[in-house]
């Protein structure tokens, strides 16, 4: 007796354990607590989602109470020790093809019925807003491509303090689903979402929205939702991607159209800050060091670390005339690439590297090697790069 | 048929051996009713690694945050929990079923490559070694979760060579296993017993041996272009140098997929003939389980990419694979009909086998179901990689496969040790499995509804009561699985326990199970059928 008291008792509290020790709320836009069923829906796609759900759970659990009906009532009823004695029928042509025959057509008017949700699912033509989802190992980065606030990008990390996961601190209510940077969108717009990934595959999920989409390294897919509610919509990454796959949410917040012009001017304004001032004059020291790292990532490749590329594929940038001649010839090689016979070669067009790396890199190249003391024009300043573009 | 002679007691009859003693007889093992021990006993003990696997995974989930183990860690644990479950314990545990019964039930007098039998078993072994040790080489074992994603497994340790090597060994054995089944089946049979006069098991066998042979050689080609990315240069999978991830994803469902539904037509195949011997009824409908088995076997080749909605398909291809996808769920439907259909009108005992046969169908429709609400592609894309994925599929495998052979066990059980097994401990096991594996399993269906995705080793805590749940039920369907130790060890190695008659399934009336494996005595003789028995026109093994 006394034993199964503290047996009792040590149940319970194991049992009871993370609610005592939490007592956690509903997570806003995440899910809530012991939540039964698909979030509640926030889009179209979502809504239809939630119908096609219940609709097959429906059915599925009435053909069930049906079929196992009947089976219970046989378990009960045609039992030896109720004096059952067995039929000795075994088979029916006209049974067997109704039971292939009415299931054929249940099958298919159930797949009629998603026909249309899959179609508009895939339909991300006439979107108001692109952006591009990247997934990283373990964070997601976002490019705004198109519509109001085309230029924007930003890394989303996850913000929940190491002390939580730890436990030493106690766990937030939106513990894990949370970032440093949310997407945000405006309220009644179709936003398009291109995916794509760095390293290994990803996928962005937001079940509010009843969006899935895998990022694929090296390819891209694509998504779309329309949210219709203003509020914040939390999701992870589905797909595993490695050890803090649990660790890469994703978090978009719908907001007014007016506060979405603001939250674009406001992002807008802290980008250029940080951005790099291409009217600034840099000292030569520094330019090359910064040049250097630059060669490095992006022409060691071909034209090798000593600069005298590979013969016959690749031209030698030591005692180049183009390297060490005039400033803006070298400048337009390195904007607009190199054409032979109407197609471009292998040295492509780096115009989307910055004034400043440009004009690093060329200052490297001109004081490198056996180039050093050669040319009369060794120093390119980030301005002269800026000029060149227009 | 009772005319002939069979089960030799005295071996030395036999101009060519004596019965092997010792180690011997086990290490150049050629006789079928031997290999399918050594067959049943490594599956065993690879369930229970898996499940220890499963139990410290379980462990870590028991709460939100990291208690136990690390990220890494916990994702060595899904991945070879995965890997060991379906290569290690589900696979091979059939193959043993085929390996004791098969020659039994078709009146052969062994497997017809006696030697090919004992090299297929005994490359699982260096490949469970494999499996096993990977977790202690340096980055441990492979993380990329059992369908070893590209490019994600291009990144990992050495591990993951190990895996992929086991994983060749394993379907080298399994394409092995198969030839010389299908070889046995069509060249075997006893005279008289037609391909239709087939006892279902061997029916379902002889479809899962062709699609493991179609399958394991599409396995093998993946994992080794895995191998090739990782180590010599190839990029099949790289999309830097032209290479493309998803397709290792459409290489490896085309063999995935098949692999469902081989790890569940044996089962299909047990289930068979436990509902007729228990009902004492003969099966209903066996033509048209014949030709659902086989209509599943071949619709299995055109529904991989159901796994892949999220990846991003064309529209025509969604449509295509979810309705392809749905159309399974008519022959699965047959064959649970005629099942009910046997028992309806019957008169029946409820002992372990017909238990878990009866446990068999009811959760094994429920991960029917759930399939095919996954067929949805809308749904699945709201469900895919979540907790409701793992439910149905280990409603599927686990309340299916591992269901129908505890049943099959139970069944052949004094057949095999020649004593019949603690019905009581038996009755004990079924309903604790039952029990358990609900709790554990069906909060998962919320888990996952509410978005949980799988294999996170951490948590939003709006999730940790039906997680703690699971954990707690899934510690007692473990343990319960220490019953069925206990139990076939008093009963095979103890031989503790009442002695089997030759059917012990057949009441005094002439009404219980059927065919030819129960005309032998039992324990099953060392050598039986060396003359095959005649089969009656009248009268069809089934």
């Amino acid at each position: 007796m006394k034993l199964k008291s503290i047996l009792n008792a040590a149940l319970f509290t194991v049992l009871t354990a993370p609610m005592m020790a939490m007592a956690v709320n509903d997570m806003p836009g995440g899910p809530k607590v012991n939540q039964l069923n698909l979030h509640k829906p926030v889009t179209q796609i979502a809504t239809d989602i939630m119908w096609l759900h219940n609709f097959m759970m429906v059915v599925c659990i009435a053909i069930f109470l049906a079929v196992f009906g009947v089976m219970f009532y046989s378990v009960f009823k045609h039992r030896k020790s109720k004096g059952a004695v067995p039929a000795t029928f075994h088979e029916s042509v006209g049974v067997e093809i109704a039971w292939t025959a009415i299931p054929m057509i249940i099958v298919i008017a159930m797949g009629w019925q998603a026909t249309t949700t899959v179609k508009a699912m895939k339909d991300t033509s006439g979107a108001d807003i692109t952006i591009k989802a990247t997934g990283h190992q373990w964070k997601w980065s976002y490019d705004y491509l198109k519509g109001e606030g085309e230029g924007i990008g930003f890394y989303s990390t996850l913000s929940t303090p190491r002390e939580q996961i730890a436990g030493i601190a106690k766990k937030s209510d939106t513990y894990l689903m949370e970032v440093d940077n949310e997407v945000v969108v405006p309220v009644d717009k179709k936003i398009r979402v291109v995916t794509t990934a760095t390293d290994v595959i990803h996928a962005w999920m937001v079940p509010s929205f009843g969006v899935k989409q895998d990022a694929i390294p090296g390819f891209v897919r694509d998504t779309w939702f329309k949210p219709t509610e203003i509020g914040t919509y939390r999701g992870q990454c589905a797909e595993l991607c490695g050890k803090e796959h649990a660790f890469m949410p994703i978090v978009v917040k719908v907001v007014s159209a007016d506060d979405y012009t603001k939250w674009v001017e406001g992002k807008k304004k802290a980008m250029a800050a940080l951005a790099e001032d291409p009217s600034k004059v840099w000292d030569v020291a520094a330019l090359k060091t910064k040049g250097e790292a630059i060669y490095k990532d992006k022409c060691l490749a071909c034209h090798q670390a000593t600069g005298l590329g590979v013969t016959g594929a690749f031209p030698a940038l030591d005692g180049s005339a183009k390297v060490v001649g005039a400033k803006n010839d070298q400048i337009a090689i390195l904007l607009n690439g190199v054409s032979k016979d109407g197609k471009m070669t292998a040295m492509a067009s780096f115009k989307d590297l910055s004034d400043t790396d440009l004009a690093a890199v060329m200052t490297y190249t001109r004081n490198a090697w056996g180039n050093a003391g050669k040319g009369t024009e060794p120093v390119i300043q980030p301005a002269e790069v800026k000029v060149a573009r227009k | 048929m009772s005319s002939i002679s069979i089960g030799h007691t005295d071996d030395h009859a036999h101009d060519h051996h004596g019965a092997p003693t010792g180690w011997r007889r086990w290490a150049f093992a050629t006789n079928h009713k031997d290999i399918g021990t050594m067959y049943l006993l490594f599956s065993f003990i690879m369930l229970l690694q898996g499940g220890a696997l499963a139990l410290l995974l379980r462990t870590e989930l028991f709460q939100p945050g990291l208690q136990f183990f690390q990220p890494e860690f916990f994702n060595q644990l899904t991945t070879m929990h995965g890997l060991i479950m379906v290569f290690g314990a589900i696979m091979p545990a059939f193959v043993g079923f085929a390996n004791w019964m098969i020659p039994l039930q078709i009146g052969a007098s062994d497997m017809a490559f006696a030697r090919m039998n004992n090299f297929s078993f005994w490359l699982l072994v260096p490949a469970a070694l494999m499996l096993s040790i990977s977790f202690v080489v340096p980055g441990g074992a492979t993380a990329a979760g059992w369908t070893l994603y590209a490019p994600l497994s291009v990144q990992m340790g050495p591990g993951m060579d190990l895996a992929i090597f086991a994983m060749h060994l394993m379907g080298a054995s399994s394409i092995m296993g198969s030839i010389n089944i299908v070889v046995t089946i069509l060249n075997m049979r006893a005279p008289g017993m037609t391909l239709m006069k087939m006892p279902m098991f061997v029916w379902t066998w002889l479809i899962t041996a062709y699609l493991l042979i179609a399958v394991m050689p599409v396995l093998a080609g993946a994992i080794t272009m895995i191998l090739t990315d990782r180590h010599f240069g190839t990029n099949f999978f790289n999309a830097a140098a032209g290479g493309d991830p998803v397709m290792y994803q459409h290489i490896f469902w085309f063999f995935g997929h098949p692999e469902v539904y081989i790890m569940i037509l044996p089962a299909f195949g047990i289930v068979s003939h436990v509902i007729p011997a228990f009902s004492r009824k003969q099966l209903f409908g066996y033509s048209s389980m014949v030709y659902a088995t086989s209509s599943i076997a071949v619709l299995s080749f055109i529904v991989w990419a159901h796994h892949m909605f999220s990846t991003g398909m064309p529209v025509t291809g969604q449509l295509f694979f979810m309705y392809a996808t749905m159309l399974i769920a008519v022959p699965t439907g047959v064959k649970v009909f005629n099942w009910i259909a046997t028992m309806w009108k019957g008169s029946m005992t409820f002992e372990t086998p017909m238990l878990f046969a009866v446990g068999f169908i009811f959760v094994f429709t429920m991960g029917g179901f759930t399939g095919l609400i996954l067929a949805i592609a809308p749904v699945d894309i709201q469900l895919h990689d979540t907790y409701y994925v793992v439910a149905h599929f280990h409603y599927v495998l686990v309340a299916g496969s591992l269901f129908a052979m505890f049943s099959g066990a139970y069944f052949w059980l004094p057949k095999w040790s020649g004593v019949m097994y603690d019905e009581k401990l038996g009755k004990l096991h079924f309903w604790s499995s039952l029990i358990t594996f609900n709790l554990t399993f069906f909060p998962m269906h919320f888990l996952g509804l509410a978005g949980m995705p799988r294999r996170y080793a951490d948590y939003a805590p709006q999730f940790a009561d039906f997680h703690a749940f699971a954990t707690v039920s899934s510690y007692g369907f473990g343990f319960s699985q220490l019953i069925f130790a206990y139990i076939v060890y008093k009963a095979w190695y103890k031989g503790e326990g009442e002695p089997a008659k030759a059917n012990p399934w057949q009441d005094a009336d002439g009404k219980g199970a059927e065919g030819l494996e129960w005309e032998v005595p039992s324990p099953a003789p060392f050598h039986t059928f060396e003359q095959p028995p005649v089969i009656g026109a009248a009268k069809g093994a089934h």
